[in-house]
C-alpha cells in the first residue's frame, strides 16, 4: 500500500505542531522519520492515526483520499501503529490483548474464543521468531517482549503499514538490533514501516528513505548514507559536537560509600538486591541499565523516600540511610530526579519559589516563620542568568517553561547548596540537543569541583560520554563496575544480565 | 555481534533479602482468641448447661435432628482452637510460610460458634435457630450483592460509584410508589409489587445516568458527584414521602412480594428454605451474579469493558469507544442497583420510609472491594456482612446480656475488620476515577 499524507498541518492552540507536512511512504519500504523531541513526529503519526483530527491537509492510501474518524478507522485500512508507550493492557493475557478490539466469538452464547487468538499469536509469532507465549500476562513480560506483542497486535489486524514510535528508547542494544532485524524481515514480506526515532544509528542500519523533521516543518530528505553529522545538523538545525569534552577525573576520597543495600517493595518483590559501590570525590560512576532494573529503587533509597529493608550507605562517612530526606540533603546530597514535572518540581509554582523549595525555610530565604521575597527574587534572578534558563520572568510558573529550561531550573536549585554529592536520574530524557549539551557540562563542571556524582541513564550514548566508571544494573543488582571505554556490546550484554567476564 | 538476549545468561541469584516479619496477624488473632476464652469461654454457664442448636423446618422432607451440647465445654473447645490458630499464624510467620485464606475463616467459624453457644446456654425455652441465620442471612445480604454488583459494573469501566446508596434509595422508592399506585387501581397487591420490582432499576439507572454525566462529560471528580448524589436522592425521597406519599397513604403501603417456593428443592433441610424458598428478587440475584460472572470475564463486552477500566488508551487506540462504553456501564450498574433497592421496600413487605437504607450502600462498596471487583467475589463478601448482620437479629431474639446498640455495630465492624484485614493489597481498576480525555 501507498501512503501520502498531503499537507498536515495541526495546531494546539497557537503552537503548531505540524506545518503543511508533505510525506510518501512507498509499499515495502522503512521509511525513517527523523527528528528531535518535541519536532512533531508523534502528532503527524497521531493524526494519522485517527487519534487526533489533522487542521489541513489530507491521507491518501493508494491515491485514494481518507478520512479517519479515529484508530479503529485506520486500522481497518490498514495501519497499525506500535506507540512508544505501549497500548497494551498489563492485567491481560497476549492473546487477550491481540484480539481486544476484534475479537473472535463462539459458541451460542458468543463467548470469547480464546483459542483462535491464541493460534494467531502463535502463528504470527512463528513467522517471525517472536518466541511469545499467548498466555503470559503481558505486565510481566519483559518490554522487548511487550513491544513484540503490540507488533504482533498489528499484524493480526493485516496492517500493511506499520508505524514505530520511538521503538528503540525502552530496549537494550541487543534487543534494538533484534527489533532492526524484525524491521528488516517485515519490509521484505512486503509491509511498509515507518520508523520514528532521534537515533541516528538505527536510521543508518535500517532506512531505505529518511524525512527529517524539525519545529513541526518537513526541513529535508536525506539517503541514508549520509554521515551522522549531517543528519545531525540536519535534525537541529546547526552543526552539533556529537562528543563531551571533559579532562580526566581526578578522584580524591571516598565519598559515598553504599553497602549491601536491599528494597522489597510494598508487594514483597526485591527491587535492590545487596547492592554495594563507593563513588569517589571527583569522579563520575553512571549506572547503565534499561529501565526498571532497580535504578529508581536505588536513587531514592539515597534520598530517603524508598524505604531501605537491609544495608546502609554512608555519605563522607556519615550515615544518610534511615534519615529524613532534609537531614540527607542538608548533609551535601544534590538529587536530580528522573521525571522533573513529576518529583523535581511544583509546576504551578513560580521560578523563583522551585528555586527555593529546599532552602525555603533558612536564612537568607527566610527569617523566622517569614519569608523574604526581596532576596529570593534577587537569588532567583542570578540563577536565571547562571543557567541561561529562557524565561520572561522569575515569576513565571515553572509549568510554563520547556523541557530544557525545567531541567536547568532544577539543576540550578540542586546546585546552588554546597555538595558532597549529586544524584541525577536521566538528566538530558526529553530535551533538545542544545540543552543535552548544557546539562552535560555543569554535570562535568561540578565533578571538577570535587563532587562525586552518580548518573543514572537509559541512553547509552550519555552513559558513556559522561561516566568515568560504569556501573550495570540488572534485575536490582549490579552485574559490574567497567571502565567507560569498554564496547557497546559488552555493555549490551551486560545489560542484559551478563556477568562482566562473560560478556567480555 | 548477532547475540541475543535469550542467548545471554539471565543472572537470578537466589534472593535472600531480610524482610522484617509482621506480627500483626498472630497478635490480633491472639489477643481476640484469649479476650474470647475468657468472656465466652470461662463465663458460658457450667453445670451442665446445655445449647440447642435447631437445623431443620416441620415441613422438610426428612428430620436432622436438633443438635444439643454441653455448653461450658463446647465454648471452652472452640475458643482452644481459636488460640491454637493463632499459634500457628504466628508459626507461619516465624517461618515465612504464606498460610491460605483457610486459616482466617475456620478461625472466624469457631469464635462465631463459640459466642452463639454461649448466647444459647442453660436456656431451655429458646434454642439457636441456625436455619433461620442462614436463612436471614441471605436475605440481608441481597441488596449488598446488588450493591456491589453495580459498584463492580461501573469500576470495571473506570468510574467510581459512590452513588450506590442513592440508587438503592430511589430503587425502594420508586419500587414502593409505583406497587402502591398499581396496587390501588389494579386490586391486585401482587401484580402491583411485581410492576413496583420492574420500576426500580428506572430509579437506579436515572441516579447512574446523572453520575456518568458529570463523571464523563464534565470530568467532575466522580467520589464528590457520588456523594452529591446520595445527598440529593436522600433529599427528594425524603420531600416526596412527606408530601405526596403522606397525602395519597394508598400510594405507600407494605405490599410484598410472594416467596416462590420452588417444589421439592425448597424442602430439603436447611439448603431448601435456605436458598430455595424466596421471593423473586433474590432468584434474579442469582441470575445476574452468575451471568455477570460469565460475561464480565469471558465475553466480548467483558474484555471490553475490562480494558477501559484498565487502560482507556489502549481501548481507544483498537477502537473501543471509551466513553460509550463508560456511560453505558455506569447506566447499566445503576439500574442494578436500583433493583436491589427494591429489597427494602416490595421485597421486604414494606412502606417506603426515609432514608430506610441506611448506609447500605456504603458496606456494598466494601463488599465489592473485598470481593475484588468480581460478581462471585461480591456474593461472597456481601454474604458475610449479611451473616453479620443475620446474628444481629438472632442474639436479638434470643436475647443476650450484649447491649443491643453494641449488637447493632456488628455488620459495620465486620465490614472494618474484613476490608483492613482480609483484603491486604487489592489492586482497583487502574483507570478508576480518572476522566478520560482524548
Amino acid at each position: 500500500m501507498r501512503l501520502e499524507l498531503r499537507g498536515i498541518t495541526k495546531r494546539f492552540g497557537t503552537f503548531t505542531a505540524n506545518d503543511a507536512i508533505d510525506l510518501v511512504v512507498e509499499p515495502g519500504q522503512v521509511h525513517a522519520l527523523l527528528g528531535e523531541n518535541g519536532a512533531g513526529k508523534s502528532t503527524l503519526m497521531n493524526v494519522l492515526f485517527g487519534l487526533y483530527d489533522a487542521d489541513e491537509g489530507e491521507v491518501l492510501l493508494d491515491g485514494e483520499p481518507a478520512d479517519f474518524e479515529g484508530p479503529g478507522d485506520a486500522m481497518a485500512a490498514g495501519i497499525g501503529m506500535v506507540h512508544q508507550h505501549f497500548m497494551l493492557v498489563p492485567p491481560f493475557t497476549v492473546a487477550e490483548n491481540v484480539m481486544l478490539g476484534h475479537e473472535e466469538v463462539r459458541g451460542p452464547a458468543k463467548l470469547l474464543d480464546l483459542d483462535a487468538a491464541r493460534a494467531k499469536v502463535k502463528e504470527i509469532s512463528e513467522r517471525f521468531n517472536f518466541a511469545v507465549d499467548p498466555d503470559a500476562v503481558v505486565e510481566d513480560l519483559p518490554v522487548g517482549a511487550q513491544q513484540r506483542v503490540e507488533i504482533i497486535k498489528a499484524l493480526s489486524r493485516d496492517a500493511e503499514v506499520l508505524i514505530l514510535d520511538e521503538p528503540t528508547a525502552v530496549l537494550t542494544p541487543q534487543e534494538t538490533d533484534e527489533l532492526l532485524a524484525i524491521v528488516k524481515d517485515l519490509s521484505k514480506a512486503g509491509t511498509s514501516v515507518v520508523l520514528i526515532t532521534h537515533k541516528l544509528r538505527e536510521v543508518q542500519a535500517v532506512a531505505d528513505t529518511i524525512t527529517v523533521i524539525r519545529r513541526g516543518k518537513v526541513v529535508g530528505q536525506a539517503e541514508p548514507t549520509a554521515s551522522q553529522e549531517e543528519l545531525a545538523s540536519l535534525m537541529v538545525g546547526r552543526d552539533v559536537s556529537m562528543t563531551v569534552d571533559k579532562d580526566a577525573a581526578k578522584p580524591g576520597a571516598v565519598m559515598l560509600s553504599v553497602r549491601d543495600l536491599s528494597v522489597v517493595d510494598e508487594l514483597g518483590i526485591p527491587r535492590l538486591k545487596h547492592v554495594s559501590f563507593n563513588v569517589k570525590a571527583g569522579e563520575i560512576l553512571a549506572i547503565a541499565g534499561v529501565q526498571g532494573n532497580g535504578q529508581t529503587e536505588l536513587t531514592e533509597a539515597l534520598l530517603g523516600s524508598q524505604p531501605v529493608t537491609s544495608g546502609d550507605a554512608l555519605l563522607d562517612g556519615e550515615f544518610i540511610t534511615g534519615k529524613p530526606i532534609k537531614d540527607v540533603l542538608m548533609a551535601g546530597l544534590g538529587f536530580v530526579p528522573e521525571d522533573r514535572t513529576e518529583d523535581g518540581l511544583v509546576a504551578s509554582m513560580t521560578i523563583a519559589n522551585n528555586l527555593i523549595l529546599d532552602l525555603h525555610d533558612q536564612p537568607p530565604y527566610a527569617s523566622g516563620m517569614a519569608l523574604k521575597p526581596s532576596v529570593i527574587d534577587e537569588e532567583a534572578a542570578k540563577h536565571v542568568e547562571q543557567f541561561d534558563i529562557r524565561t520572561t520572568s522569575t515569576e513565571a510558573t515553572a509549568g510554563s517553561l520547556s523541557g530544557g529550561n525545567q531541567q536547568k531550573v532544577v539543576l540550578a536549585r540542586e546546585l546552588s547548596r554546597p555538595l558532597k554529592l549529586l544524584i541525577a536520574s536521566n538528566p538530558t530524557r526529553g530535551l533538545d540537543v542544545g540543552s543535552i549539551e548544557f546539562v552535560h557540562k555543569r554535570i562535568i563542571e561540578e565533578r571538577d569541583n570535587g563532587t562525586a556524582v552518580l548518573i543514572v541513564s537509559s541512553e547509552l550514548d550519555e552513559v558513556v560520554a559522561l561516566a568515568d566508571r560504569i556501573a550495570v544494573m540488572y534485575h536490582g543488582e549490579i552485574v559490574g563496575i567497567v571502565p567507560p571505554d569498554t564496547d557497546r556490546d559488552t555493555l549490551g550484554l551486560m545489560m542484559a544480565g551478563a556477568k562482566q567476564e562473560e560478556a567480555a | 555481534m548477532t547475540a541475543t538476549l535469550t542467548e545471554a545468561p539471565q543472572a537470578q541469584p537466589a534472593v535472600d533479602i531480610e524482610v522484617a516479619r509482621s506480627w500483626r496477624t498472630p497478635i490480633i488473632l491472639g489477643v481476640v482468641g484469649l479476650i474470647a476464652f475468657v468472656l465466652f469461654g470461662l463465663m458460658t454457664e457450667g453445670g451442665g448447661a446445655t445449647t440447642t442448636f435447631v437445623l431443620s423446618r416441620p415441613n422438610d422432607l426428612f428430620t436432622i435432628p436438633a443438635i444439643t451440647v454441653p455448653a461450658q465445654a463446647t465454648a471452652i473447645a472452640l475458643t482452644v482452637i481459636a488460640i491454637a490458630l493463632a499459634g500457628v499464624s504466628a508459626w507461619g510467620v516465624q517461618n515465612r510460610r504464606k498460610i491460605g485464606m483457610w486459616l482466617p475463616t475456620v478461625y472466624g467459624i469457631a469464635l462465631v460458634l463459640a459466642v452463639l453457644v454461649w448466647a444459647g446456654a442453660g436456656r431451655t425455652a429458646t434454642s439457636i435457630q441456625l436455619t433461620g441465620l442462614l436463612i436471614g442471612t441471605v436475605v440481608l445480604a441481597t441488596p449488598l450483592v446488588f450493591g456491589s454488583l453495580a459498584g463492580t459494573l461501573c469500576e470495571r469501566s473506570g468510574i467510581v460509584n459512590i452513588a450506590i446508596e442513592g440508587q438503592l434509595l430511589a430503587g425502594a422508592f420508586l419500587a414502593a410508589l409505583v406497587a402502591g399506585a398499581v396496587s390501588s387501581s389494579t386490586g391486585s397487591d401482587s401484580f402491583g409489587a411485581y410492576v413496583g420490582l420492574v420500576a426500580a432499576p428506572i430509579a437506579g439507572a436515572l441516579v447512574g445516568a446523572a453520575l456518568s454525566l458529570f463523571a464523563v462529560r464534565y470530568w467532575v471528580d466522580q467520589i464528590v458527584v457520588g456523594v452529591v448524589l446520595n445527598v440529593l436522592v436522600v433529599g427528594l425521597t425524603s420531600f416526596f414521602f412527606g408530601t405526596l406519599m403522606r397525602e395519597n397513604p394508598e400510594l405507600n403501603r407494605a405490599i410484598g412480594l410472594p416467596d416462590l417456593p420452588i417444589p421439592v428443592l425448597s424442602r430439603i433441610p436447611v439448603i431448601g428454605p435456605v436458598l430455595f424458598d424466596q421471593n423473586m428478587l433474590v432468584y434474579l440475584m442469582y441470575a445476574i451474579v452468575i451471568v455477570l460472572n460469565i460475561m464480565l470475564f469471558k465475553s466480548r463486552w467483558g474484555l471490553r469493558v475490562r480494558s477501559v477500566g484498565e487502560h482507556p488508551k489502549a481501548a481507544d487506540t483498537v477502537g473501543i469507544k471509551v466513553n460509550r462504553t463508560r456511560v453505558r456501564n455506569t447506566i447499566l450498574g445503576g439500574a442494578v442497583a436500583g433493583l436491589g433497592g427494591a429489597f427494602f421496600t416490595v421485597a421486604s413487605g414494606l412502606a417506603f420510609n426515609k432514608e430506610m437504607t441506611g448506609g447500605k450502600g456504603y458496606i456494598a462498596l466494601a463488599a465489592m472491594i473485598l470481593g475484588r471487583w468480581s460478581p462471585k467475589g461480591a456474593l461472597a463478601a456481601a454474604l458475610l456482612f449479611g451473616f453479620a448482620d443475620s446474628l444481629r437479629e438472632q442474639f436479638g431474639i434470643i436475647g443476650t446480656s450484649i447491649p443491643s446498640q453494641f449488637l447493632a455495630m456488628l455488620p459495620y465492624l465486620a465490614t472494618i475488620f474484613a476490608v483492613a484485614g482480609l483484603v491486604g493489597h487489592v489492586r482497583p481498576p487502574a483507570a478508576e476515577n480518572i476522566p478520560y480525555k482524548k
